[in-house]
């Protein structure tokens, strides 16, 4: 028999019992559409993702911390030592755990180490409230790490790092309450924003908008220059310059001419001295393994659905098997090869998959699209830029094609005993 | 001795089961068939003449003899040989249709050309041919469940005949029609060897079809009790009588 004409064949048989054929294809239809989704959620949130690190940008960056010493419960205390555990504590690392804070001392280090270009402490600064003009004042944050990355921005121009005059990113969610007509309009402009200090006296700081930027998921706040987060650091400080004497958190330029593998040894030799540094990526990984995590546990339940649809093509196609045993025998009688009927209930099972699959991602993509749309306008609007289900292609074909291969496995076993039925069995009568 | 014979089989031996509920169909049967001949197998039920046929027909192998299928050897031949032999060389009719449903008559005729791999186009004509030539033409878009018995019947001998084989078997070709459209379908069957000198391998327990065959296997259990032959010459309703031996009487007449 011709290829065609197996395939012909498979295809029109599958159609003879239309009602069987029907919920076999529905059951795999279930297992499909739900794998669709998921990887189209999946390949969503990581487009998102992906999409946010661009925005953050600064691939030559490190951030650099103590690493975080074993002073889990258990080990009883340490005992001081003037020398190396001078500024314990901080805010930053996991909770539960405490982390040294950086001392200059430490920043001295770090710059010295060879492969790092800079390095500069993130000074943390909680201003008050933002104004325009004589309107009305708004809460206010400005993100700490604002000056190493890249903002995604709707009008203006990025931060000058350099610039000696204070600057700000403005997240365009303040444009209009602050009175501007546009982002555009906001460019340019000069804001007051309000601080107060340590002794509890209140400053007013003035910086020019350079930028208008999208909120975004991990970079929320303001953005602020170099020369704009030390201004509102003098502010806050009230003059005493003892106060701030060890840092959370630095941030280390490393030579951009650095390899992956460099970048992988220059961070090995930090962790000798005693720092873990990490790159803004090594730090959206672990967000993206969480989401890993959901979507993988999503695509679990979609697979068990597939096995359970499995074991329906089995059932339908050993039905079938058994109907069509004077067919089979006949055939065989006549001369076709027990490879040639293996070939033709296996492809039957193929084809079921294809249906289903196919029908199942067809839906699958048609629903999410829409309700894609409707979730970014409503439920997700606060996270522009997300289109929470995206369709890719090829993760598409490749779900058609893993479901034809469960079909294809799932045909084996009825097309197997079809292949090896005795013709002479299955055309006796008396 | 080669070409002699379209079949000659030698001591075939089969049984089925083992042990206790071994039971031994044929315990040695020896048949010769020249090309173009007609033969009826006779026998009453259970005498073992389908087994002998699917021997014949290599649907089925020996547990001893030999055989030789136009002049080859049937164990030396592969699988594949000798599925290619019952495609090409043979046809098969059996008591029941065996058509398949919801297929179209036309489609049912050329599986066997489907299955030999030929074109779409070619082995329709040769559909569209033998469904002529069956005075079926008119049925051919039919699906099969939709015909009479004679019909039926005829489509299996045309499904039979499309690959133009040499030899056609068929089991009880008339079981289970009423006298007329047998009386029919047997005219068909014995027209073609006429015209195209197809070889008849007939299993039957009907004397009348039997004796219209040149020649006459009589069977009883397992073994081959007598063998008779025709005095007619290509007319077959002459001296259908004359040639019944009493043995082969009795066998009849316990079959019936
Ligand atoms: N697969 C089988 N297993 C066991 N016994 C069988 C099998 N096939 C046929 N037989 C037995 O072999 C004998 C001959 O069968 P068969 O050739 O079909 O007889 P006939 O066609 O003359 O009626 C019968 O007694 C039958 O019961
Ligand atoms: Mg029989």
């Amino acid at each position: 028999m011709r290829t065609k004409d197996l395939v012909a064949t498979a295809i029109s048989n599958t159609f003879r019992s239309k009602l069987r054929t029907t919920l076999t294809v529905l059951a795999i239809f279930v297992g499909a559409f739900t794998l669709t989704l998921t990887n189209a959620v999946g390949a969503g949130v990581s487009q998102y993702v992906d999409a946010q690190v661009g925005a953050l940008g600064s691939p030559d960056v490190f951030i650099i911390t103590q690493a975080s010493d074993a002073t889990t419960a258990g080990d009883g205390p340490v005992k001081y030592d003037a020398g190396s555990s001078a500024s314990v504590s901080s805010q930053q690392g996991p909770p539960g755990t405490t982390t040294k804070a950086l001392t200059d001392t430490d920043l001295n280090k770090i710059g010295d180490t060879a492969g790092i270009v800079s390095v500069d402490p993130i000074r943390a600064v909680q201003p008050d409230y933002i104004e325009y003009g004589t309107g009305t004042q708004y809460e206010f944050s400005i993100n700490a790490t604002s000056a190493v990355t890249t903002a995604d921005l709707t009008a203006g121009g990025q931060l000058d790092g350099s610039a000696s005059e204070a600057q700000l990113v403005l997240p365009d969610t303040f444009v209009t309450p602050l009175g501007f007509a546009s982002a555009d309009d906001a460019v340019g402009a000069s804001v007051s924003i309000g601080i107060t200090d340590i002794l509890g006296e209140k400053h007013t700081v003035n910086a020019t908008v350079v930028g208008v930027s999208l909120e975004s998921l991990l970079a929320a706040g303001a953005g602020a220059n170099d020369a704009l987060i030390a201004e509102l650091a003098d502010a806050q400080s009230g003059g005493i310059e003892t106060a701030v004497t060890s840092y959370g958190v630095a941030v280390a330029h490393f030579d951009t001419a650095l390899s992956a593998d460099g970048v992988t040894a220059l961070k090995a030799d930090l962790a000798t001295e005693g720092y873990t540094a990490s790159t803004i990526e090594d730090q959206l990984g672990a967000v993206q393994t969480v989401i890993n995590g959901i979507v993988g546990v999503l695509n679990a339940f979609a697979v068990i659905a597939l096995i359970a649809a499995a074991f329906g093509i089995i059932n339908t196609l050993l039905m079938s098997v058994q109907e069509r045993t004077r067919e089979i025998g006949l055939m065989k009688a006549m001369g076709m090869s027990g490879g040639k009927v293996y070939t033709l209930f296996s492809l039957e099972a193929i084809v079921i998959g294809f249906l289903g699959s196919a029908i199942g991602a067809g839906v699958a993509i048609g629903l999410g699209s829409v309700l894609s749309a409707v979730l970014s306008q409503g439920l997700l609007s606060g996270l522009p830029g997300l289109n929470i289900l995206l369709f890719e292609p090829t993760s598409v074909a490749f779900v058609i094609l893993l479901v034809m291969l469960i079909a294809f496995l799932s045909g084996t076993l009825p097309a197997q005993r079809a292949a090896k039925q005795n013709p002479i069995e299955s055309l006796r009568y008396e | 001795m080669d070409s002699e014979w379209v079949i000659d089989a030698q001591g075939l031996e089969k049984s089925y089961g083992s042990g206790a509920s071994r039971f031994d169909a044929l315990k040695g049967v020896s048949v010769q068939i020249a090309p173009g001949e007609t033969v009826a197998i006779v026998g009453k039920s259970g005498s073992g003449k389908s087994t002998l046929m699917h021997l014949l027909a290599l649907l089925d192998e020996p547990d001893k003899g030999t055989l030789q299928v136009t002049g080859q050897d049937a164990k030396s031949l592969s699988k594949r040989a000798v599925n290619e032999l019952r495609n090409k060389e043979f046809g098969f009719v059996f008591q029941q249709f065996f058509l398949t449903p919801n297929v179209s008559v036309l489609d049912n005729v050329i599986l066997p050309l489907k299955i030999a791999g030929m074109g779409g186009k070619e082995r329709r004509k040769r559909g569209m041919d033998v469904l002529e030539q069956l005075e079926l033409a008119d049925k051919a878009g039919n699906k099969a469940t939709t015909l009479s018995g004679g019909q039926k019947q005829r489509v299996v001998i045309g499904r039979a005949l499309v690959n133009a084989p040499r030899v056609i078997f068929a089991d009880e070709p008339t079981g289970n029609l009423d006298t007329a459209t047998g009386a029919v379908v047997e005219d068909i069957l014995f027209e073609l060897n006429h015209s195209q000198g197809i070889t008849l391998v007939i299993v039957t327990h009907d004397e009348d079809l039997a004796a219209r065959c040149d020649r006459q296997i009589y069977i009883r259990d397992g073994l081959v009790v007598s063998q008779t032959t025709s005095n007619h010459t290509h007319s077959p309703h002459t001296g259908a009588h004359a040639l019944v031996t009493p043995e082969a009487q009795t066998t009849a007449g316990g079959a019936a």
